[in-house]
């Protein structure tokens, strides 16, 4: 047999080829799924179009447009708006829980309740969650008649529902948790004898906080900001929702176009986005090595 | 009629795909076929014929497919596509997934030069003589003709020749689809909440309703009312407001764009869904609203009432097409279930849910006197009135909010619309909702 000839002395494979073997498979999955596609919408974001047709015509007037308008500018500033306050309320919001959770918590079976209640809310479907909110904070909902109750206010809000304010709300209560987890996942990671250590150098816990954990946990706040991130930046459901239609930003702009089936300025607008996102994740990656991260 | 007088039904076994005794049969009945080429074998043939039908949900209604099943001699399967968007993408990309659709004919502007919709023979289809006039020929029964503002149904009932090209404004032999449903659309208004009779589309930009009303999101609906109103208040002047110019949007967009500014609209709704909500929970005065959300809100038992307007109502048509690729069986099977749709007894059901049928003497023998006389003729029940699946929507005594179907569709101002300018107009539209 031949391959018992072989078998004793068999030729190994170089290390090299081994390596472009093993990632062939999902770097054509990735050329077929990914990078083609994307190929094509860059095609597409440059032809004349109109009624749901595209014309293979080079049309630049999509990109001026996207690039020069104030309606980009317009956009991006509200969706960045929205990604720094959320961030600013979520980031030390979800480190002070965590911080909790992690380090003043002695029983684990509690802190294992509290951080599935933490995920509670998540066992209902998106669009329910979002309806609940009406009760909550619309013109007759339990807000409005509490503060009326109490006679602090005459008549309802109306900015708590339907406003970019709602749009905030239901932001910050999606996305706290990743922060959580996040930070959650790094602070376990640091042995209880460096915070020991310190301690009994005689560090005040606002000094153990500042010049151990957060230097500790910073790799996990930069994912959680990833997440909040490209949750915001991609997002069209919730504003859509919470803000009554009435707020335009990146990805609602972008599903408005699809609506409308005016695919190059949808495709247009989809690359500067892909572009932008990923400019911030690149840059937030500076401050985490994900693969360290992941390693438990 | 109500569902309990009906005849009990059973619903046939549902067959989806090939078996392969569907096969052996198909094959032994296609063999007899070629020996005996007698019409009766036919019946035979279709046994094992699936009509695709794509609609969206307030269409696709599973007690109307039951009932195809049960008349028809082949299976009906009926698919409900999320939203409009997916429902259109899938009919231009995808069009040998289907056979036959039902949608707005708004949407008809993306279906010029495809070649994905059949032209169906005038003569393939059984009632159109008894089809009203406002389908086949753009006029009231009386004659005159109606509104062309908008997408009216006679801009693309009509095939310019059998190639399926370009649509005629001119009666051919060759439709672009069966007429199914219409409707007059007007302001829902809850009379509880504003303590004074609303009359005019103007209302609907009234300072005075500030922050309580809201708009369809979206340019075909949402535009349409906003120019209404524009046009009643004498902000705007317009040639045709259904199909405005460039300076017409832009105008329309500034005078939109400074209201939202001010916070004039309370929200924008999206679906069936979204507008009920609004109205039921008293954050919306006024709306443009779809008749059954009217409905909805009164089952609720929240006062809200459908008046038309002086300036006219919104109107807006769905007709049912087929798709170009049928052949043979499907094709036949597919003018079949055509025919069924406006053959009565799914016009009544759709007619309960406060929606006109284009054949409303077949539909009349599948409604009560009450019924009919309540849903087309504008007059007081004389008993309580029953939704399609048999609960009480409106107690005796009382009569169609507008009067008679001609009362309504008879005083059309502006049909839903995709306009010229659809690109530009998308493109402030974005400026509006980003403002």
């Amino acid at each position: 047999m031949l391959s018992s000839q072989t078998s004793p002395s068999r030729a190994t494979i170089p290390p090299k080829l081994a390596s472009v073997l093993q990632v062939t498979p999902m770097a054509l999955v990735f050329l077929a799924l990914v990078i083609v596609p994307l190929g094509l919408i860059f095609v597409v974001s440059f032809l004349d179009y109109n009624f749901a047709q595209v014309f293979p015509e080079l049309y630049l007037e999509t990109w001026v447009d996207v690039l020069t308008s104030d309606l980009t500018l317009a956009l991006y500033l509200k969706t960045f708006k929205f990604l720094v306050i959320v961030w600013a309320i979520t980031a030390p919001l979800g480190f002070a829980i965590a911080y909790f959770l992690a380090f003043h918590l002695r029983s684990n079976w509690l802190r294992t309740l509290l951080v599935t209640a933490i995920a509670i809310p998540f066992w209902t479907s998106g669009p329910i969650r979002m309806v609940s909110w009406v009760p909550l904070l619309g013109r007759e909902g339990v807000v409005n008649q509490t503060l009326m109750g109490a006679g602090l206010i005459d008549e309802p809000l109306g900015w708590l529902m339907y406003s970019e304010f709602a749009v905030l709300v239901a932001y910050v209560q999606m996305l706290t948790m990743p922060m959580i987890a996040t930070a959650l996942n790094s602070m376990a990671k640091i042995p209880p004898s460096v915070i020991q250590a310190a301690r009994d150098a005689g560090a005040s816990e606002w000094q153990i906080v500042r010049d151990i954990i957060f230097p500790l946990v910073r790799p996990g706040l930069a994912i959680g900001t990833i997440i909040v991130t490209t949750a915001i930046m991609g997002d069209v459901v919730m504003v859509k929702f919470m803000g009554g239609s009435q707020v335009n930003t990146v990805g609602m702009s972008i599903i408005t176009d699809l609506n409308a089936f005016m695919y190059p300025p949808a495709a247009a607008k989809s690359i500067l986005l892909l572009i932008v996102v990923l400019s911030i994740v690149v840059s937030l990656l500076r401050f985490a090595d994900i693969r360290k991260e992941l390693r438990s | 009629m109500t569902k309990s007088d009906l005849p009990a039904t059973k619903t046939p076994p549902r067959r989806r795909g090939l078996s392969r005794r569907g096969l052996l049969k198909s094959g032994a009945a296609a063999a007899a076929a070629s020996a005996f080429p007698a019409p009766m074998l036919w019946a035979q043939n279709i046994k094992d014929v699936t009509i695709t039908h794509l609609g969206q949900s307030y269409s696709t209604i599973p007690e109307i497919e039951a009932k195809a099943n049960e008349d028809l001699g082949f299976t009906v399967d009926m698919q409900t596509a999320p939203d409009p968007t997916t429902h259109v993408n899938r009919l231009l990309t995808q069009p040998k997934s289907v056979h036959v659709t039902d949608m707005p004919n708004t949407n008809l502007k993306y279906f010029t030069g495809r070649g994905v919709l059949m032209p169906v023979n005038v003569s393939e289809y059984k009632y159109w003589d008894q089809t009203l006039s406002l389908f086949t020929k753009g006029t009231y029964p009386d004659g005159t003709e109606a509104s062309k503002q908008g997408m009216a149904p006679i801009k693309a009932q009509y095939w310019a020749d059998e190639n399926a090209q370009e649509y005629s404004l001119t009666p051919t032999d060759y439709l672009v689809g069966v007429p199914l449903y219409y409707n007059a659309d007007t302001l829902g208004i809850r009379p509880d909440l504003i303590g004074r009779p609303i009359e005019s589309w103007a209302e609907l930009l009234n300072p005075e309703f500030s922050g309580r009303v809201a708009l369809q999101d979206g340019v075909s609906i949402g535009v349409a009312d906003a120019a209404m109103a524009l046009e009643a208040m004498g902000e705007i002047t317009y040639g045709d407001k259904g199909n405005m110019t460039r300076e017409e949007i832009d105008k329309t967009i500034d005078v939109l764009t400074a209201l939202k500014r001010e916070g004039h609209f309370r929200s924008f709704w999206t679906n069936f869904d979204q507008s009920v909500q609004l109205m039921a929970s008293g954050e919306v005065l006024l709306q443009s609203m779809w008749s059954p959300a009217v409905t909805e809100v009164r089952t609720r038992g929240i006062d809200c009432t459908y008046k038309g307007m002086k300036e006219g109502y919104r109107g807006w048509y769905i007709m049912m097409s087929a798709m170009n690729h049928l052949e043979g069986l499907e094709r036949d099977c597919a003018i079949e279930y055509m025919n069924w749709m406006n053959s009565g007894w799914a016009g009544a059901f759709i007619s309960r849910q406060g929606f006109y049928n284009s054949v409303p003497e077949n539909v009349k023998p599948f409604m009560t006197e009450n019924e009919w006389g309540y849903w087309y003729e504008g007059q007081p029940a004389t008993e309580d009135i029953l939704n399609p699946y048999g609960k009480v929507m409106e107690k005796a005594g009382v009569s169609r909010d507008g009067g008679s179907i001609w009362e309504r569709m008879g005083n059309i101002g502006i049909w839903n619309t995709v306009m010229d300018e659809d690109r530009y107009l998308v493109r402030r539209w974005q400026d509006f909702i980003a403002a």
